[in-house]
């Protein structure tokens, strides 16, 4: 039992919560509510909840063997990407955060400027380039071509994280005989658990939601969720349910990944013995 | 007595497997955009050699003008509210137990919605006879119309927006928190610090890295801005919503004019990069935090 | 200053404590009951390997843990609710911790303006313990990115910048100090224990750290105190087997040895040893010497085993003697000269008043 002041909460901090969850969950609460119905209910009446509820969109889902296909392609690039990713930033990330080199602060500052043009812009080259060396319509395509804009999101997360973890603590690890992979396994890597933790997160996340060069790089064997998002316009018009339930499903995956990932996230950590 | 990061030319290969990954796809299409921005594409095989025509052209364009200034307020109201509101909510935040859980959770989920979805049931969920929010508005007697009225169109699509992304700043936020080391707390406690105080010298100067991060991601995504609120509004009503990412599509699907879009297209990147490099020095300057 | 008691103080980590000491079970204690009382004004030192409750026993005194049994009083009060800020302690913890965006000044002053003080008395206060800290050259300076020694003296000075505070808490400050610059914060700590007079209690796991810094010792080990003493008591008389072990560089030699006829014996050989009364029962016994008190010579004499010479290292102003005695290996640190044994048989000679038994751990009286 701790009498150290802990972060003392803010005055009113339950209601604010309790505002901004309501805010959130409303319209993905619509969402729930729209993909239970059909498309002919959604455009013409209002309800607070469905009048009956219809599970005909989420039947269309299960129903076409891409989805499911589709599905698991996704998870497979995104995950990858993540990995792939974050094992590539966390090196690059100490780097800059402890040693000075040449060029370190425009190498720095140039890895975000990856992130300031839309994706767009790079389909072409990169249809282009994967056409010829051969890697089209693969997991691996996908998830290479998205580490454009993750590495340097999560180069510049870690980096941030890891400046606050103190130098002395490398240094200790040194005279205490540790080894460089080792020290930055078992020491230093716990420390900053929250950081890898969203970062993570956050990788998985705009992987996940990246549709058009997911959709372009990819045709069959790799085919993911973005095909099916995208593709719900038909001649009768807009089909609401089932984009609504696809919605629905979308997060599923991503709700799982912050949840395994909570514990980095939220665990912080008292300067313990080293 | 300062600490000084100790030169270390070797840690180049810490930083190589980020530049490999990172480097040739981003030089090469820029080449090749670079490349189209000069010339003018008259047929499949034929081009001519324009230099700085279509950039000038681009800047005397009136109709981008007015799309640079609605995505510059559009911008500017967004990190205005998402800021200090993703601020807030990470103070907010439970940090065990299954509060934190089911908080993390919640606020993940408008960051997983594909975005043409986030813009498809805001297109619903907005209106005022089949949409939840817009419904409860013209019960409540308010005159609520994001199709009709500008003003509402801009107000949803910023309300669209804050509701999207200002969970990225609290969970950034949140984990910058969370990696403050208790052993702080328990010194200003001895120290007899008020909250007020804990939160300016202890918490806010342990944010400041994270902060930055979460200024200029919000900028730059917002400045690039296009599928939710074409999805929403479509630009409109007129062109009270069409922010620049839009304006540009609009110039190069519209009228297959790939030179001038391309010339739009740097000009485009180089704002975003100015804006950015003066927001990085400025945030570098002001305060200490950690860095060196 | 003031007098610091712990009356019948033991703690457990394990969530389910509560419950079991209410129903009168026992569960498992990080830190054992203990009842004692720290002088006013003492310095001591609490020694003991990693996690044998030394930093438990000093959050304890400073309030950041509530022990789930027992009080504490500060000169004859009790305060076992009350929270660190309200119990005029200083705590200086392993890592440095300073508010990096205020100036020396500042830090210095913050728990002085949290209590509201008035802005002169302020300044003379801080200046004043600036000066005894040598930190009064750099008051102007931001608090980011200075070394870690100074960041400590820091610290320690926000302790000390209130006249209020009886005692100052420490737990292994000197961790992440350069191993050249340590002196001088142990220095410095001396320093300030001689002016102000302030009770100072230090952790540390380091016995040099301990035995060259405080008057009085508490040596711990598994959440139990093993002794307490001056360094020298440490030294001469370990009250256990572990403290033996612990302290000393090498630490006391011990000899598996038998109770027989009234007397103890070594491989059949009879000692005499300081131990004047008999063992009780016991599962164990053993010899103790440090390796300072052996003596080895070539002929039999009293109180004499037989030993053979397995190495001799000459390191200068003294030589490490390796023996083996009945199957142990012991040994003994003499004076470097000409007449250091050689390898082979020879005799070790335990002048009887430095060695004693140890029945089952505990030193015989």
């Amino acid at each position: 039992m701790s009498h150290g002041m802990s972060a003392r909460p803010l005055p009113g901090r339950t209601l604010l919560l309790v505002l901004y969850f309501v805010f959130t969950l409303a319209p993905i609460y619509w969402m729930v509510h729209m993909s239970l119905r059909t498309n002919e209910a959604i455009t013409s009446t209002f309800a607070w909840l469905p009048e009956s509820l219809s599970f005909a969109s989420y039947a269309r889902i299960f129903t076409d063997p891409a989805w499911y296909d589709g599905y698991i392609n996704s998870i497979a690039y995104v995950a990858l990407n993540t990995v792939l990713s974050v094992g590539v930033a966390l090196p690059a990330a100490y780097a800059f955060s402890r040693y000075s080199f040449l060029g370190d602060r425009h190498l720095f500052f140039w890895l975000l400027t990856n992130r300031m043009t839309p994706p767009a812009v790079f389909l072409l080259p990169f249809f282009q380039l994967y056409t010829a060396i051969g890697l089209m319509d693969t997991h691996l395509a996908v998830a290479l071509a998205h580490m454009v804009f993750n590495v340097p999101l999560a180069v510049w997360i870690l980096e941030g994280f890891m400046r606050g973890v103190p130098r002395e603590i490398d240094e200790t690890a040194y005279i205490d005989g540790y080894s460089f992979p080792r020290f930055f396994v078992r020491i230093f890597l716990p420390l900053m658990k929250a950081g890898v933790g969203v970062t993570a997160f956050f990788c998985f996340m705009f992987s996940w939601v990246e549709l058009l060069l997911a959709r372009t790089l990819t045709s069959v064997n790799a085919k993911p969720i973005a095909a099916t998002m995208t593709r719900t316009v038909s001649a009768a018009g807009m089909d609401w349910g089932t984009l609504a339930a696809a919605g629905v499903l979308t997060l599923l995956p991503g709700a799982l990944v912050i949840y395994f990932v909570r514990h980095y996230i939220a665990k912080g950590f008292a300067m313990g013995r080293v | 007595m300062s600490i000084v990061k100790p030169v270390n030319q070797r840690a180049w290969w810490l930083v190589l497997p980020v530049l490999v990954s990172v480097a040739f796809s981003a030089v090469i299409p820029l080449m090749t955009v670079v490349n189209y921005s000069v010339q003018d594409i008259l047929g499949p095989n034929q081009s001519v050699f324009v230099g700085m025509e279509w950039y000038k052209e681009v800047l005397r364009d009136h109709e981008l003008h007015g799309a640079l200034v609605r995505q510059l307020t559009f911008s500017g109201a967004v990190l205005l509210i998402e800021l200090p509101l993703g601020v807030a909510l990470a103070l907010a935040m439970p940090t065990s137990g299954w509060r934190a859980s089911l908080t993390l959770v919640v606020f993940a989920m408008p960051l997983l919605v594909p975005w043409n979805v986030v813009g498809t049931i805001w297109q619903i969920f907005a209106r005022g006879d089949i949409g939840l929010l817009g419904y409860a508005l013209t019960q409540l007697g308010i005159d609520y119309n994001y199709s009709q009225h500008p003003a509402d169109a801009w107000l949803t699509v910023l309300i669209m927006d804050v509701w999207h992304w200002t969970s990225l700043v609290a969970l950034l936020a949140y984990a910058g928190l969370r990696a403050i080391p208790h052993t702080y707390y328990q010194a200003a406690g001895i120290d007899g610090a008020s909250r007020w105080a804990v939160f300016r010298y202890i918490q806010l100067p342990k944010l400041r890295s994270v902060f930055m991060i979460a200024v200029l991601l919000r900028f730059m995504d917002s400045f690039m801005i296009y599928t939710e609120p074409f999805v929403l509004t479509g630009g409109g009503p007129g062109t009270a919503t069409t922010f620049l990412s839009q304006y540009l599509t609009q110039k190069a699907v519209g009228q297959f004019d790939l030179g001038p879009a391309a010339a739009f297209s740097l000009v485009y990147f180089l704002i975003i990069l100015l804006a950015c490099f003066v927001l990085y020095n400025f945030m570098k300057e002001v305060g200490t935090g950690d860095v060196q | 200053m003031a007098r610091i008691q712990l009356v019948d103080v033991a703690h457990s980590y394990d969530a389910r404590a509560g419950a079991a000491i209410r129903s009168g079970a026992t569960p498992s204690w990080a830190l054992e009951p203990v009842t004692m009382s720290w002088d006013d004004g003492g310095a001591y030192a609490l020694l003991g390997p990693s996690g044998c409750g030394k930093t438990t026993l000093l959050n304890i005194i400073s309030g950041l843990v509530r022990p789930s049994r027992g009080s504490v009083l500060f000169d004859d009060h009790a305060v076992t609710a009350l929270p660190p800020e309200a119990r005029n302690i200083a705590q200086v913890f392993q890592f440095p911790i300073v508010y990096e965006t205020m100036t020396l000044f500042d830090n210095l002053a913050f728990p002085l303006r949290n209590r509201g003080w008035r802005a002169a008395e302020i300044r003379k206060r801080v200046h004043e313990i600036a000066g005894i800290l040598e930190l009064d050259a750099d008051l102007g300076r931001r608090a980011h990115g200075l070394s870690a020694e100074i960041k400590q003296r820091i610290s320690l000075g926000r302790g000390l910048v209130r006249p209020d505070v009886a005692a100052v808490l420490l737990d292994e400050p000197l961790t992440v100090i350069d191993p050249q610059v340590k002196w001088l914060l142990r220095r410095k700590l001396k320093q300030i224990h001689q002016q102000l007079g302030l009770s100072l209690i230090y952790v540390t796991h380091d016995q040099t750290e301990a035995l060259t810094f405080a008057d009085r010792v508490v040596v711990m080990t598994h959440g139990e105190i093993a002794q307490i003493g001056t360094p020298d008591e440490l030294f001469e008389t370990p009250a256990h087997q572990f403290v033996g072990h612990f302290i000393g560089s090498p630490g006391m030699n011990f000899l598996e040895c038998e109770w027989h006829a009234g007397t103890a014996r070594v491989g059949g050989v009879a000692l005499e040893s300081s131990s004047t009364t008999a063992p009780g029962t016991h599962q164990s016994l053993s010899m103790g010497i440090r390796p300072e008190y052996v003596q080895v010579r070539q002929a039999h004499g009293a109180n004499c085993l037989p030993a053979r010479v397995l190495s001799v290292r000459d390191e200068g102003i003294r030589a490490m003697v390796e023996l083996e005695i009945a199957g142990h290996s012991i040994w003994a640190r003499l004076r470097a000269g000409p007449r250091l044994p050689a390898i082979g048989t020879a005799f070790a000679h335990f002048p009887v008043e430095r060695c004693a038994l140890y029945a089952d751990g505990r030193r015989v009286a």
